[in-house]
């Protein structure tokens, strides 16, 4: 059952050093406070699992958090490369790390089945894919009934996966809107889930049909105002485009980096999200 | 004639291939540019599908990301990303997947995924997403980028998405069943697959270039259709359509936060 903690004690409490973690959020609600709390706690040997690492893997990585990334697409969305991933895979700064990579339909069913409670996940692709050479977890299984050759991967079962979400009710009800992305597969394929939210509500208020985590789904809530920033949350603000370009910038260079990392995360706290997103709100 | 770059002319000509009744997947960059003046012109009812869920999505402007709010503002309606892959793309609901890329051979084989070794790569790209399976499952793929030595390549150094493979019938003989690229579309000419070997080749220079241009900015030996035609030129019309929308895109998106305006 959903216990309402501050983020320190969520993290503190869920994520330990060894875990394979998600921090998911496929270009909306992308749980940027609940990763710089992890790095702030320097909690580390992590494998990370994530559809699209961006900001906040890279920032892990950079940090030396990371042994491993399970993944489909490492970029900076809209903007390019990312910069540290990149500097820890062609140069092992400041470690090597391993990296398993698949497509996005393959990390999708994968975390499908992990929800589902099954150990792989079956679809048809990868063909003529140079992935399943380098990837030895991308292989077959041969249709029973009419003996097709598809693609199984293994099922995506984090220890603890971490989202951020719009609210939660006051029992501890989430609702996600807007692009849910995979979030809800990777909550219930975790052994254990944090979720912050951009506020507590008295009723969610929402139809029949919409994507809501009951609160037993859910093992930590923090409130963090502007929590995604600089991504976004639907009906709240808006996707903070000018900081991903400046991320660019900032993780090109190792010093700027540490600097940057130092002041803006290790010397910061969960509440300076709130004011990050000043300017962005929606009317 | 009005004055138009070869951008301009890339993205207007990879707008005309693409109808009203067509069931797009779209990348970002480049083909998210073309397939929205299809929309806001010729081709009002298409369906654009982005990857992170929106279907039938109607953006006033470029999205920065396939996942930006004025996607799922505008669709029809958004599913989660499983669903996407899973009913959509796999399920074969869609008719064309619009690609970029990083390199591209002559078989229309694209990597976005490492240049040099996968295990010691010079250069890490940031891989795949969706692109292998939109590669498989849409029933055909368009493909647009800048012509450079660089992107056009003799050997891409990873199949990220599979094309032709080594030409021929090499998709089917790999249980594929769609099409697979059938246009290639770059700032200097429109290519098409030849019907036996399926090489990409030019069967139309955009206005003002020249076979030379084409040769020097691709890294294998360019082959002609018989009857070499010449793209028409952006209409006033297509232009005015084009740079209105890269206007409101820079308004949008330029500039610092103090000046993003609330949607």
């Amino acid at each position: 059952m959903a216990k309402f903690i501050p983020l320190s004690q969520a993290v503190a409490e869920n994520l330990h050093a060894g875990d394979t973690a998600a921090f998911e959020g496929f270009t909306h609600l992308i749980p940027h406070a609940a990763a710089h709390e992890a790095i702030r706690q320097n909690i580390g040997d992590l494998t990370l699992i994530r559809m699209t690492p961006d900001v906040i893997y890279d920032q892990m990585i950079g940090m030396g958090l990371v042994k491993k990334v399970i993944f489909s697409y490492a970029g900076n969305p809209g903007v390019g490369l990312l910069r540290r991933l990149r500097d820890a895979v062609e140069n092992g700064w400041p470690n090597r790390i391993e990296i398993e990579e698949h497509s996005h339909a393959a990390m999708a069913n994968a975390y499908e089945a992990g929800a589902a409670g099954l150990p792989c996940a079956i679809f048809r692709g990868y063909k003529g894919a140079g992935l399943k050479e380098v990837n030895p977890n991308i292989r077959s299984i041969t249709c029973p009934f009419t003996g097709e050759e598809l693609a199984a991967v293994p099922s995506v079962r984090p220890d603890v996966s971490f989202i951020h979400a719009q609210k939660a009710d006051r029992k501890g009800n989430v609702l996600i809107e807007g692009i849910v992305g995979i979030q809800k597969e990777a909550v219930l394929a975790a052994k254990r889930a944090v979720v912050t939210v951009e506020e507590v509500v008295d009723s969610l208020d929402a139809h029949p049909n919409a994507c809501v985590l009951p609160n037993w789904t859910v093992t930590a809530i923090s409130v963090v105002r502007g929590g995604a920033h600089p991504s976004y949350a639907h009906g709240y603000y808006e996707r903070d485009n000018a900081s991903y370009l400046e991320w660019d910038r900032i993780a090109a260079d190792r010093e700027t980096f540490l600097a940057w990392m130092k002041e803006n995360v290790l010397d910061a706290s969960p509440e300076v999200f709130a004011d990050r997103i000043k300017g962005l709100e929606a009317a | 004639m009005t004055e138009f770059t070869s951008d301009e002319m890339m993205t207007i000509a990879a707008a005309r291939a693409l109808s009203n009744s067509d069931v797009c997947f779209v990348g970002i960059g480049a083909p998210s540019a073309a397939c929205n003046v299809a929309r806001l012109s010729h081709a009002p009812d298409i369906t654009l599908i982005y990857e992170s869920g929106t279907i039938g999505t109607a953006p006033e402007v470029l999205p920065l990301s396939i996942g930006d709010g004025i996607l799922c503002d505008t669709a029809v309606t958004t599913v989660p990303v499983p669903e996407m892959f899973r009913y959509w793309l796999q399920g074969g609901r869609i008719t064309i997947g619009f690609l970029g890329a990083a390199q591209i051979d002559r078989f229309g084989n694209i990597n976005t995924t490492v240049i040099g070794d996968y295990h010691h790569p010079k250069t890490r790209l940031p891989g795949g997403g969706g692109a292998p399976e939109i590669a498989s499952s849409c029933g055909e793929v368009f493909i647009t980028l800048k012509q450079s030595l660089r992107s056009m390549v003799k050997k891409i150094d990873f199949y990220t998405s599979f094309g032709h493979g080594d030409g021929g019938d090499h998709r089917q003989r790999l249980g594929i069943e769609t099409k697979g690229p059938t246009l290639l579309v770059t700032d200097l000419a429109i290519w098409r697959p030849d019907p036996e070997t399926k090489e990409f080749t030019v069967t139309s220079l955009h206005p003002g270039v020249t076979r030379e241009k084409v040769q020097e900015t691709c890294g294998w030996t360019v082959r002609y259709a018989e009857n070499l035609e010449e793209t028409p030129p952006p209409t006033k019309t297509e232009l005015e359509i084009l740079r209105d929308l890269k206007a409101r895109t820079e308004k949008a998106h330029g500039g610092s936060k103090k000046q993003g305006e609330a949607a």
